[in-house]
């Protein structure tokens, strides 16, 4: 089945409704190691992208409404970071109306990309990266959807054995030690909502 | 647990409601130029660099308190504890720019680098140059300068700046004070219990009844030690000992010093650690030009307090007692 614009509302409002429903859990991992912001975030950005992209003719129209929503509506450190990933799907899936399933999962590619360009982080560093990154590669390969969902997972479990060296968690050295990160955490969530979705 | 208790109507609106009371409280200082771009309203002056500062919500009076003549022309205002994202920034910018160029200054995070980046070159893109000094004041967050975090000397540091862009020196005069200003500014702090988002109201980090976190920033990141509670003097002493092994400036130097509430310490325990910080400064024979004490950069209602000293020169000490007039700051 292609992914077409009625899908791509669909998926906003999913990944809007998943962010409300996980906000408070969100929000209580980063305590452990950050301000305790990130849920307020993910879901305030989330909401106002699912506002933003229905009645859009195009893909490329809707994932740029919903980058400008979710920045404008966020700031913090994930407000550039899913805007420029959600801009990279923009220029991935182009001006049309529908992109064939097949090709989907170079969405996750490119949103990868995106949030590496903005934050400079690599793998490693505990951060969303460490989820992005091992999902682009999922999805480079030519990995299903379910292949690609826990190649994130397996990224974002690892991170509680990292010890953080870029973002505010960097300043706890190996305090930071023993809890995930909530970054990662929140970019697994989405790639799951995007696979049941397009999947 | 119970939810914080707090005084506000609905915790999504709770920036917003605050700053339809500031521009209500402050008609004679501050306007706002765009949704979440506060402006002084004396206006921009041609050839006069801007300042524009900014940076999450709830360390009131940083930022918006220290918008007004003498100081930041704009402050870009973000959620709670969050950057404001690029367009805050940008139409601060454009709302105050007087043609000699924008200078952003806030706190080192990655967040309000990303944005204030995005901003610049947004900025860029019409012709307006707009250049970046981070404040990294807090020696408890790195041994590293230039990955610290910036706290409560921003009061200070930008205090510095927005005099030198008032005084009409030239973008990169701005620019060498403003750095000049947070190299020698140093801050401790020490948490005595938690903060709590208002979207949230729950405590954004757990200190055991009893304890306190020495080091610990101000949206509550966990800092460099946690122990049991001493008293003031020993808290005083530990964060002095700290501030002036890393400071290392001869007997005789001047310094400016602040003793910061990070939300609920009341006036009467900063007043009993500025005692035992006047001590030490006597027996390290270092002359205090400025102290200030009282509420300058909070965290929400977190119990604690900063203790921030600047190491003045000429310069510096010029810069600090030019007027400024701003709605929750006042010289001369």
């Amino acid at each position: 089945m292609d992914f077409t614009t009625e899908t791509c509302t669909a998926l906003f409002q999913a990944l809007a409704a998943r962010m409300t429903a996980e906000r408070d859990a969100l929000c209580a991992l980063d305590g452990l190691i950050g301000d305790a912001d990130h849920g307020i975030a993910m879901e305030q950005g989330m909401q106002a992208a699912a506002a933003a992209v229905p009645d859009l003719s195009t893909l490329q129209d809707q994932f740029n409404a919903a980058a400008k929503a979710f920045l404008n509506a966020v700031g913090a450190s994930s407000g550039p970071l899913y805007a420029t990933a959600l801009m990279r799907a923009a220029k991935t899936a182009g001006p049309r109306a529908a992109m064939p399933a097949a090709e989907t999962p170079s969405l996750i590619a490119a949103m990868a990309e995106g949030i590496a360009h903005r934050g400079k982080a690599e793998p490693g560093q505990k951060t969303m990266i460490d989820a992005w990154h091992p999902a682009a590669e999922a999805a480079k390969s030519g990995a299903t959807w379910p292949e690609i969902v826990a190649a994130a997972q397996a990224g974002a479990d690892a991170t509680a054995q990292m010890q953080a060296t870029l973002g505010r968690a960097a300043r706890l050295g190996a305090r930071s030690l023993g809890h995930k990160d909530p970054g990662a955490v929140s970019a697994c969530m989405i790639i799951e909502e995007f696979a049941k979705t397009l999947g | 647990m119970a939810p914080t208790q707090k005084l506000i109507n609905d915790g999504n609106r709770a920036v917003d409601e605050m700053l339809v009371g500031v521009l209500a409280a402050h008609p004679n200082h501050l306007t706002l130029a765009a949704p979440r771009a506060i402006t002084a309203k004396h206006g921009p002056r041609p050839g006069k660099v801007a300042l524009v500062i900014g940076g999450g919500s709830g360390h009131e009076p940083t930022f918006l308190g220290f918008v007004g003549k003498g100081l930041a022309d704009a402050a870009a205002v973000g959620n709670v504890f969050a950057s404001p994202p690029p367009q805050p920034a940008v139409d601060a910018a454009m709302a105050t720019h007087g043609g000699a160029g924008v200078l952003f200054m806030y706190g080192n995070y990655a967040g309000d680098v990303m944005n204030f980046d995005m901003a610049s070159e947004l900025l860029e893109m019409e012709g307006i140059e707009a250049r970046t000094v981070l404040t990294t004041d807090d020696i408890a967050s790195s041994p590293d300068r230039s990955k610290r975090r910036g706290v409560a000397g921003n009061v200070f540091i930008f205090k510095c700046a927005g005099a030198a862009a008032d005084l009409m020196l030239p973008l990169d005069q701005v620019e060498r004070i403003a750095r000049h200003a947070n190299a020698r500014t140093y801050t401790m702090g020490v948490a005595l219990s938690a903060c709590s988002l208002p979207q949230t109201r729950r405590l954004n980090f757990e200190l055991p009844e009893g304890e306190m976190e020495i080091g610990m920033g101000i949206h509550g990141e966990p800092g460099i030690r946690r122990g049991p509670l001493k008293p003031a003097n020993e808290v005083a002493d530990e964060i002095m000992d700290a501030i002036l092994t890393e400071m290392a400036v001869p007997a005789g130097a001047k310094v400016a010093v602040l003793v910061n509430s990070l939300g609920s310490t009341p006036l009467m325990e900063l007043y009993i650690l500025y005692a035992r910080v006047a001590e030490r400064l006597s027996l390290a024979k270092l002359s205090v030009h400025t102290a200030l004490v009282g509420p300058y950069c909070t965290s929400m209602e977190m119990a604690g307090a900063s203790i921030t000293l600047m190491h003045l020169d000429d310069e510096l000490t010029e810069m600090l007692d030019h007027p400024c007039d701003c709605a929750m700051f006042r010289v001369g």
